[in-house]
């Protein structure tokens, strides 16, 4: 495979859209670590939502 | 389980838990299949290899417009219904519609330099797709910046409602108007007018960025709920220290 003399904007256009992609599913995966972490700190104090309430917790 | 059942959040995030890893894998072969494809695809006859940018800009500027279009549907139950899954629907593909459109408009215009001899020109689809990332942004800003998350909410589903009328001018630009951007040559009365060696793994590729995006999508979704529920445990936490 050639990219010929235009390569430059190709592998540019490449490894945009890769960091891109990158920093979305690390986005979301270092956000649902963070989520689950202060939810199971809440969950250890004891602290439960309303409706978990009427549940018997 | 009957679709109303999802409108339940913690079923919602049952569902979500169980089709995640299905779907990334799904997202992985197709990418691994597309990106072969798109590393062999023949150069076009007018452009040489740089037709290899399509594979990433096509995607990207039909998820930057499928990602409003869900905001604009989000929105809709935001403002009718006040259902808190649609808004959460609507907060959670923000960044990502935003991400894609952005990605649309760098990829189009590291095409445009070799292609058109510039990087950048003020016509109508151009233009048009720079507003869609722009009001991304002031979506963004609504969403994120708001003192009471609710009166957020709904100013952003009013703005999503709003900017879904930008969606017909990007699709319509290149035939209302004069544009530098060549008009519609995959969805077209008379069929498609590209090569099935180029067409082929293009839309291999669209249909690999559309399973990344509905994975990003349901995560930011579930990101979001597990968010809203901190937020309640913590007001419930606030009330109790006080009483």
């Amino acid at each position: 495979m050639t990219l010929g003399p235009h390569a430059d904007f190709i592998v540019a256009a490449y490894a945009v859209t890769a960091f891109v992609v990158a920093a979305l599913i690390a986005w979301v995966v270092l956000d649902y670590s963070a989520q689950r972490r202060i939810l199971g700190d809440l969950e250890e104090r004891g602290v439960t939502r309303r409706s978990q309430r009427g549940n018997g917790r | 389980m009957a679709v109303i059942d999802l409108a339940n959040p913690t079923r919602f995030l049952t569902l979500v838990n169980r089709v995640l890893p299905w779907l990334i894998a799904a997202t992985v072969v197709l990418f691994i299949v597309g990106l072969a494809r798109a590393m062999n695809a023949p150069d076009d006859y007018q452009q040489g290899a740089t037709v290899k940018i399509m594979f990433l800009h096509v995607p990207a500027a039909w998820l930057g417009m499928m990602g409003w279009g869900l905001m604009s549907i989000a929105a809709l139950g935001t403002l009718v219904w006040r259902h808190p899954l649609a808004d959460v629907a609507g907060k959670a593909v923000a960044p990502i519609g935003a991400a894609f459109t952005f990605v649309c408009l760098i990829t189009g215009s590291l095409w445009g330099r070799p292609t058109w001899g510039t990087y950048w020109v003020w016509d109508a689809r151009l233009t048009s797709v720079l507003v869609l990332f722009l009001l991304y942004l002031g979506v963004l800003a609504l969403y994120w910046t708001a003192e009471d998350p609710g009166r957020g909410s709904r100013a952003a589903a009013v703005l999503a409602l709003v900017g879904a009328v930008n969606l017909p001018i990007i699709k319509f630009s290149v035939d209302w108007w004069n544009t530098l951007h060549q008009p519609a040559s995959i969805l077209r009365l008379g069929g498609s007018a590209i090569d099935p060696s180029i067409l082929t793994p293009l839309l291999i590729m669209t249909g690999a960025f559309t399973l990344l995006f509905f994975t990003l999508y349901l995560a930011a979704m579930r990101n979001e709920i597990l968010r809203r529920r901190v937020r309640s445990m913590r007001m419930v936490q606030a009330q109790e220290a006080r009483a």
